[in-house]
């Protein structure tokens, strides 16, 4: 089995909700709508208050070249576009859209009517809708697609890798998408595949999901031109330069992109999404969101529309259960605790980890002794150890040459501190000061 | 409920592994060496790691509760291996004085001088030891005279090296001693005299394996260096079983020159700085004044440790695909 050759780290995986089927969630009586649900610039509005709207209808354009637009997922009225706080409790733009009572649910893959095939479609047509379609990378970095599909001049695509490793403990989003829709994500490889130009595609699955690994086996029997690749479980393997290495064996330069190694990644997610854009003509409005935690009493799968709150989602879930003492937007190593429960489910979100007061709090650091696990963990090569005492000093300039720049803030190093030394804040502060040089 | 939530930066979830952890595994490592010791030395051995313990203990605590004001640290088992570290490298008869004083300084100037844990450059066991064998040199060389040596019993000269060590007597016996005379089973056993923790062998390899089991330490330091060591006893015409089983070279390798503080980061640092903890020795015990090397060759390397660092960098990922892209570039 493969993997990835420098660091990582292997915590309890967790996945509680492997085999609980994903639930479809009805559309919410009010739709929030973030303005910014991808890296990048913030979405333009096209509509404006007291336009009624129609299930599947573009509200918002792309507001730049790195940028997504944004569909509303329910058929209703705009009531206004204001600002309106993030899980982070950070003030940004959304529109809001009163789902209308007569309205249709929500749309599905199987009621439209195909209107493209994989033969006919031109590369140029794919880039084209995964644009208008406001796909965006649904792994959680939520990097527009159609810019990632767009190969610069002098690159070549040689090797498409799909990202199904999910190795982020609890989540299983990724895992139920596969063992219920593997030919979704197979159309969009092809597809990807189609438009890059590129000959053939890895789909990479850590070891720890063996029915997601026989379905997409099963799914690609016929097409010689993608290989499922079973994977060591480890963390961060689901990231892009690491699955690059663990699938292909090519090494991303340092500083650079995967197309520098003859690489894409996309998400299963992602290539799904696709799937359902180009032959199904539906944009992305809505993504499958893993509810889980340790003391939560219905942990689950669900596919939820955009815009709806993350607290509905919770309660479906059985309601926050008395002990929380965290509400996590994704995975517990990179995911972002939330304060604001009532924000609204954006394209970047893959699960809500909700963790008991006993495992919120951090333990109290301790002196660093020297052990060198941070070097041995890294995946980059760094000396995290090194990079937080520059940070504490301030030595900036330092930071930069000892490469504090390629860290890609998987928090391996923090988890793997028996100090509990805040190993990633301070490389995090390196970085951002860093910039400012 | 309060609707109060915790935030914080990623990441939420850590390892169960402590700092306390860590070393109290290594403390249990230790235990089947200190057995060995007192199997060997009788009482006197309990003695002196009782002393040596109880006085790191209270030196640590005394200095950070009244001249650094700091919180309680003995918990976290650091002192406690010092303790026990020091008291596996006196002999077990020294005066219990001089294990208090070993002690202090061990703690109070091989630690807490430099800010206490993780801030020391030297190995703070070893900063006591040092200190007692270059005051008290003959108290610090005196051994149990009724312990024997691993050196056949058949021996004529026997009893004329009655309390000496086995690296004293082929120092100052030189070529005049035959090695292959040496008992290697009673010496791996700790049938044979020297400081408390290092005459079972085979304890202490034990240790060794526990710390590779648990994952505490790599096998870079200890391989490297015991690898070294038989290597130059060869060059330099000696026996390297004998030199490895010999003294404080185990007892050194498994323990002392692990130490995550006074080590360097990278696995190649470590295996540099293995290997010449294990040539120095043998310079040591070859061609030095002392008859024993461990000691010094590792104090010495760990003043080079930060050295070793800058210049034993761990490889960022990709650097050097981007050296070959950025050099395609320029043709």
């Amino acid at each position: 089995m493969k993997t990835f050759h420098k660091g990582g780290i292997h915590p309890n995986p967790d996945k509680l909700t492997a085999d609980i089927p994903t639930m479809p969630v009805a559309a919410p009586s009010v739709c929030r709508l973030m303005l910014s649900q991808a890296i990048g610039a913030p979405a333009k509005p096209l509509v404006k208050p007291g336009d009624s709207v129609t299930a599947g209808q573009m509200v918002a354009e792309a507001g730049g070249f790195v940028s997504a637009p944004v569909h509303t997922p329910v058929s209703g009225t705009v009531k206004k576009i204001e600002s309106i706080r993030n899980p982070q409790g950070m003030w940004q733009d959304a529109i809001i859209i009163e789902t209308a009572t007569d309205a249709q649910p929500d749309i599905q893959p199987e009621k439209q009517s195909q209107c493209h095939t994989i033969e006919e479609v031109t590369p140029k047509e794919i880039i084209d809708i995964v644009g208008r379609a406001g796909i965006v990378g649904l792994g959680g970095a939520t990097f527009p697609t159609r810019v990632k599909l767009s190969v610069p001049a002098g690159k070549k695509a040689e090797v498409i890798v799909i990202n199904g490793a999910e190795c982020e403990p609890y989540l299983t989003c990724d895992d139920r998408l596969m063992q219920e829709h593997p030919d979704a994500i197979v159309n969009g490889t092809l597809l990807i595949m189609k438009a890059t130009d590129c000959p053939r595609a890895i789909i990479g699955i850590e070891e720890n999901k063996p029915l997601a690994i026989e379905a997409m086996r099963h799914a690609v029997r016929d097409i010689p031109s993608i290989t499922v690749e079973v994977l060591v479980k480890k963390y961060p393997q689901g990231s892009e330069k690491q699955l690059i290495e663990a699938t292909t064996g090519r090494v991303v330069p340092a500083g650079g992109l995967p197309i520098d190694a003859g690489a894409i990644v996309d998400n299963v997610a992602t290539a799904a999404a696709i799937a359902d854009a180009v032959l199904f003509n539906l944009p992305l409005t809505s993504r499958i969101v893993t509810v889980t935690g340790p003391t939560l009493k219905k942990p689950g799968n669900f596919l939820v529309p955009l815009g709806t709150p993350i607290n509905t989602l919770i309660e479906l879930a059985g309601g926050l259960p008395e002990d929380t003492g965290k509400v996590i937007g994704g995975g517990p190593m990179m995911g972002r605790a939330m304060c604001d429960l009532d924000a609204p489910t954006t394209k970047g979100l893959s699960g809500v980890l909700i963790l008991p007061r006993d495992m919120s709090m951090r333990a109290q650091a301790g002196p660093c002794i020297r052990c060198a696990r941070c070097v041995s963990v890294c995946p980059m090569g760094l000396e995290p150890y090194l990079l937080m005492t520059l940070g504490e000093l301030g030595r900036w300039e330092e930071a930069k040459a000892r490469g504090a720049a390629n860290c890609l803030e998987c928090g391996c190093c923090s988890y793997t501190c028996p100090a509990s030394r805040p190993l990633l804040d301070y490389i995090r502060l390196d970085k951002m000061e860093i910039r400012k040089l | 409920m309060d609707n109060k939530l915790i935030v914080s930066l990623s990441p939420h979830i850590h390892t169960a592994d402590t700092t306390a952890r860590t070393m109290w595994h290594v403390v249990i490592a230790l235990i089947p060496a200190f057995i060995m010791a007192v199997v060997t030395f009788g009482l006197p051995a309990l003695w002196v790691t009782l002393i040596s313990l109880a006085t790191c203990l209270l030196t640590e605590w005394f200095i950070n509760r009244f001249m650094l004001h700091r919180p309680f640290t003995l918990s976290n088992g650091s002192a406690f291996i010092t303790g026990l570290l020091l008291a596996f490298n006196l002999p077990s008869i020294l005066p219990w004085w001089m294990v208090i004083i070993g002690g202090i300084v061990a703690i109070g100037i091989g630690k807490m001088s430099f800010g206490g844990l993780g801030c020391n450059i030297w190995n703070p066991a070893l900063v006591g030891r040092v200190f007692l064998l270059l005051s008290f040199p003959a108290a610090m060389t005196t051994w149990p005279v009724d312990v024997p040596s691993a050196f056949s019993a058949a021996d004529a000269s026997a009893d004329a090296w009655s309390g000496a060590t086995m690296l004293h007597q082929l120092k100052w016996a030189g070529h005049t001693v035959d090695v292959s005379e040496v008992n290697f089973l009673d010496m791996t056993i700790g049938h044979m005299n020297g400081s408390l923790g290092e005459v079972g062998g085979i304890a202490i390899l034990i240790g060794l394996a526990y710390l590779l089991m648990m994952r505490i330490v790599t096998w870079h330091i200890p391989v490297s260096m015991l690898a070294s060591a038989a290597l130059f006893s060869w060059l330099f015409g000696g026996n390297p079983l004998l030199d490895i089983f010999a003294g404080g070279m185990l007892l050194g390798a498994a323990f002392m020159a692990t130490d995550y503080v006074t080590s360097p980061m990278t696995h190649k640092g470590q295996l540099i700085y293995g290997a010449m903890i294990g040539l120095i020795t043998m310079i040591i015990r070859r061609f030095g004044a002392y008859p024993e090397g461990v000691s010094f060759a590792i104090l010495l390397m760990n003043s080079f440790t930060p050295l070793i660092n800058i210049y034993c960098r761990p490889a960022v990922f990709g650097a050097r695909e981007r050296k070959a892209m950025e050099r395609r570039a320029a043709q």
